[in-house]
């Protein structure tokens, strides 16, 4: 195997709720609680989780657009966490974002010639002319044509917005990209379009990709593995079919038993879990799955279970294991 | 609701000292030397000298800040270069004059312009909407100054019906107590001079009230024409309630915050109209005071007269946030 | 590729319009319906008019005396009558419009700069600047404007030019809030997250993405304020601390001619008239321009 090529150790995001008498802090959102895992070189991780867990505020926080509160964001041997405003701007040509709502991140001011030149013309890549011409290579590389380049993204339909996006992501040639629900917005039918280009553009320029979706067929089809959060943390991360086959953690468990079956005549067992995601102001003492955990324990109250790594490879944090 | 009230009046003091620093930046802004502006321009340089030190003008800024601070805190408020006596003993007549001025416009320009928005709304797209809203908009649009010179030369110079200067006739003049003439007449019995002073209240406060009472009316028509489109008033309607019940009685609960909201806001751009309302009637208030004083230099004065103008429009503003609680339950103190 | 064969093989077929363009297309349609805009842009524009060819249109100088034609009423010669110096009061209005306009215009202009300014580097830096500079504007809107603004010509000493600058600066927090809570508004939209995920510096997002996104709002308060800035303008000459004689300022004209209001009134009628079609025009636009570009700031 490849060695990592990022690394996330320990990463946390913790907003201060202001209120009570005279704005003193109250109480503390926990939004990402400790969240640790590895990328390998040219693989797709792939994150899920319900909305609310903290997947998306993980994937800013890689690129910090959001200051994590504390942990380390280890990139290419370095820690991002210790660049300076500056340098952080310059490595964020390494690492590029997709966004989920393909009609909000392109500002509708702008020409899609001009979207997708802006990272060049940041990051100071050629001379206009250089950088039109490869405006109209990335158009024709992500299916749209080169002509586009003149119109205004209000004329065109979301897939071929989210091309855009992406088209905007791969202008400065990164070599991660991080794709938060990037297909959610879309129609059933263009979003399978959506991720076979996105597969395409990974083996043709080998990309690492970390891909963030709730939705876990979605990220079956894309992943190669694949990190399960709850509530700000990661409950369960190993190999994509491993995890799909055989779930371990009983939240992994419940959520795959939730996904509809195409065929009627097969019987699931659904676990339906009891009570609604806590809120992680207030989560649950020991295991934040507890209180909704079929196969609960009294231990589960009490204490944090640790992320263990089983002989699989498996990671799972859970008492059971 | 108790932690609220402490919270903001904490919150004021920022905003209070922040006035204080301006106003006090103003008065050592001025060109020329004070000392200069108090003994005129045969004084001689000891005279000078020793002034600027028992004034304190030799210590640096912030030293002559905070004494400042601390004669504002006790209630001095200088000394009035014209008359020689402390402000703080001669502004409160000014002041007096000055609320119930504005007391009268203010309650004008709620009940007009609060009336005019309900029929304009609910008479939507007729001639009596259109024809307020005209009015309206010629009101926001008019220089006070001039309305009262149309008001004096049209019901004083033409008709002779009501007085077009001062409080009081000379040869009649009220007895103070509190100065507030209208309650001082009433303490003291004489309905003669009660209506006296009344028939002097009425173009001064009309001329004061125009702008507020066009901006009220306009909020007012805004708001209560949302809320007759809401669901509860259809359910009332169906329920065959009378209509004048259930727009003043409904409606007007649910679009008062808005209208707190501007008349807060008015009172700010009522007592800087009182500057010109009073320049023009001869009315002794502090608009007056601070008029007369810059024609004379009279910078303590200038400076004592904004400063308590903004603590009274800052303090309204305080009691109007407090009250919007009780008009609207779903404003939570926290 | 020719262009013809091109457009067909587009999907989403229109041809390349900007969002501006249409933006614009969009606002002239509702603006041009609204008939009380179309009468205030009537007004002002008349009013403009007025200003720069005040020379041609006025039948005398502002500062031609005639002492015994003084204080006459409208008549064939002098359709507004003369003043106490026998000046022609029309020609005096005329160009009285050059400075409320100019006042109005160029202090607006002032705020909307110096208020832009500091509204984005609270809005966007946030933090201890936000908070001086929000409280700073708290501080400034505590005092009724017209007190304010004559506090800072009692500084700076009475002139027409004075005024302009201290209306100016009254009306910077007004503008300073507005473009605070956009630029509040406007960077949490995606579309600046992925500029910032781009790698782009702050200055290129607000001059890229933030500014353009506020302009609409500015836009309407502005025309709004022009409105107001010449009413205070007038007050100001009015008390003797604005503009001074012999301009003939609107506001000081009324001032010297409120003593002859028994004998003379038409010395006082005009002016004022004048002031107040002036600002009703200014006000339609604004209120037209509010609908027209944002229903949604309708109050």
């Amino acid at each position: 195997m490849n060695e990592a090529l990022l690394q996330v150790e320990n990463l946390k995001k913790y907003y201060p709720i202001k209120g009570g008498k005279f704005g003193k802090v109250s109480e503390t959102v926990r939004a990402v609680d400790g969240v640790s895992f590895s990328v390998r070189e040219g693989e797709t991780l792939g994150i899920v989780g319900e909305s609310g867990c903290g997947k998306s505020t993980t994937g800013r926080m890689i690129m910090r657009l959001i200051e994590p509160t504390e942990g380390k964001i280890i990139f290419q041997n370095r820690n991002i966490m210790e660049l300076s405003k500056r340098e952080m701007r310059k490595a964020r040509k390494d690492i590029q974002m997709i966004f989920q709502d393909p009609f909000a991140s392109l500002n509708p001011r702008h020409t899609v010639g001009h979207i997708i030149e802006e990272p060049m013309i940041v990051h100071r890549m050629g001379d206009k002319k250089e950088r039109q011409k490869r405006v109209e290579e990335l158009l024709e590389l992500v299916g749209l044509n080169a002509y586009h380049a003149r119109r205004y993204p209000h004329q065109f339909s979301g897939g071929q917005r989210q091309r855009i996006g992406i088209a905007r992501a791969l202008a400065v040639r990164p070599k991660v990209i991080i794709a938060d629900e990037p297909v959610s917005a879309l129609d059933v039918s263009v979003q399978s379009q959506v991720l076979n280009l996105l597969k395409d553009l990974q083996k043709q320029f080998h990309l690492t990709y970390i891909f963030i979706a709730h939705d876990l067929s979605v990220v079956r089809h894309i992943s190669d593995r694949v990190g399960v959060m709850y509530l700000g943390k990661i409950v369960e991360l190993s190999e994509c079919e491993a995890l799909y086959n055989h779930p371990q953690h009983p939240y992994t468990k419940a959520l795959l038993s939730a996904v509809p079956v195409p065929d009627p005549d097969v019987k699931t067992d659904r676990i339906i879990l009891q009570g609604d995601v806590p809120s992680p102001a207030h989560p649950p003492a020991g295991c934040a799955f507890h209180d909704r955990c079929p196969a609960a324990m009294d231990i589960c109250s009490k204490e944090m279970p640790m992320l263990k790594t089983l002989e699989d490879g498996r990671k799972i944090s859970c008492h059971l294991y | 609701m108790f932690y609220y009230s402490i919270k903001r009046l904490l919150m004021l003091i920022p905003v209070l000292l922040g006035m204080t620093l301006i106003v006090f930046a103003i008065i050592h802004a001025i060109p020329g030397n004070p000392a200069l502006t108090i003994l005129g321009t045969k004084a001689t340089p000891e005279a000078i000298h020793s002034l600027n030190r028992s004034l304190g003008l030799d210590n640096p800024w912030y030293i002559q800040y905070f004494s400042y601070l601390k004669d504002i805190l006790s209630g001095d408020l200088g000394t009035s270069i014209q008359t020689h006596t402390p402000i703080a003993s001669e502004i409160w007549p000014h002041l007096a004059a000055t609320i119930e001025l504005s007391f009268i416009a203010m309650i004008i320009a709620v009940f007009v312009g609060i009336n005019a928005g309900i029929i304009s709304a609910w008479k939507q797209n007729t001639v009596l909407d259109y024809t307020a809203m005209i009015l309206a908009l010629i009101g926001v649009s008019m220089p006070v100054f001039w309305l009262g010179l149309l008001e004096q030369w049209g019901f004083s110079i033409k008709l002779q019906w009501l007085p077009s200067i001062g409080r009081d006739d000379i040869r009649n003049s009220v007895d103070p107590i509190t100065n507030l003439y209208l309650l001082d007449t009433l303490l003291q019995g004489r309905f003669d001079q009660f209506w006296m002073v009344l028939r002097h209240l009425i173009l001064p406060s009309i001329a004061l009230a125009t702008i507020p009472t066009a901006i009220i009316a306009r909020m007012t028509r805004s708001s209560m024409l949302e809320v007759l489109k809401s669901d509860y008033i259809r359910t009332a309607k169906a329920k065959g309630q009378k209509m004048v019940w259930i727009v003043y009685k409904y409606a007007l609960k649910n679009a008062f915050i808005p209208i707190l909201t501007v008349i807060g806001l008015q009172t700010g751009l009522l007592l800087g109209g009182a500057i010109l309302t009073e320049t023009i009637f001869g009315w002794p208030g502090v608009g007056l005071y601070i008029y007369n004083a810059i024609q004379y230099r009279d910078y303590p004065v200038i400076q004592s007269g904004i400063l308590v103008i903004a603590f009274i429009f800052v303090m309204v503003n305080f009691v109007v946030d407090l009250l919007y609680g009780l008009f609207d339950p779903r404003i939570k103190y926290r | 590729m020719p262009q013809a064969s091109q457009a067909q093989l587009d999907p989403s077929g229109a041809p390349a319009k900007s969002p501006m363009t249409f933006a614009l297309g969009e606002f002239w349609k509702s603006f041009r319906k609204n008939k009380p805009a179309i009468a205030g842009t009537i007004i002002v524009l008349l009013f403009i008019f007025f200003a720069i060819f005040a020379g041609f249109l006025a039948p005398q100088g502002i500062n031609d005396q005639n002492i015994r034609l003084k204080l006459q009423p409208p008549s064939a010669a002098h359709w507004f009558g003369t003043d106490d110096f026998g000046r022609d009061i029309l020609s005096r209005i005329l160009f009285g419009a050059r400075l409320s306009l100019r006042v109005g215009f160029l202090s607006v202009i002032g705020s909307i700069v110096v208020g832009t300014l500091l509204g984005i580097i609270a809005g966007y830096f946030g933090k201890a600047l936000d908070v001086i500079i929000s409280r700073f504007f708290d501080i400034l809107l505590a005092f009724p404007s017209i007190l304010l603004s004559i506090a800072i010509v009692a500084i700076l000493g009475p002139s027409l030019n004075n005024a302009l600058v201290a209306i100016a600066i009254v009306n910077v927090p007004v503008f300073g809030r507005l473009v605070r809570s956009r630029v509040l508004t406007v960077k949490e939209e995606e579309y600046v997250m992925a500029a910032r995920s781009i790698g782009m510096g702050d200055a290129r997002i607000i001059f890229q993405h933030i500014l353009p996104n506020s302009i609409a709002p500015i836009i309407v308060q502005g025309t709004l304020n022009i409105a107001t800035a010449i009413l205070d303008a007038a007050g100001l000459g009015f008390l003797g601390m604005g503009a001074q004689a012999p301009l003939p300022e609107w506001g000081k004209m009324l001032s010297d001619s409120r003593e002859y209001i028994q004998t003379a009134p038409w010395t006082v009628l005009f002016p004022g008239l004048a002031i107040v079609l002036v600002v009703v025009g200014f006000n339609l636009i604004g209120d037209g321009l509010r609908d027209a570009l944002d229903p949604r700031m309708k109050n």
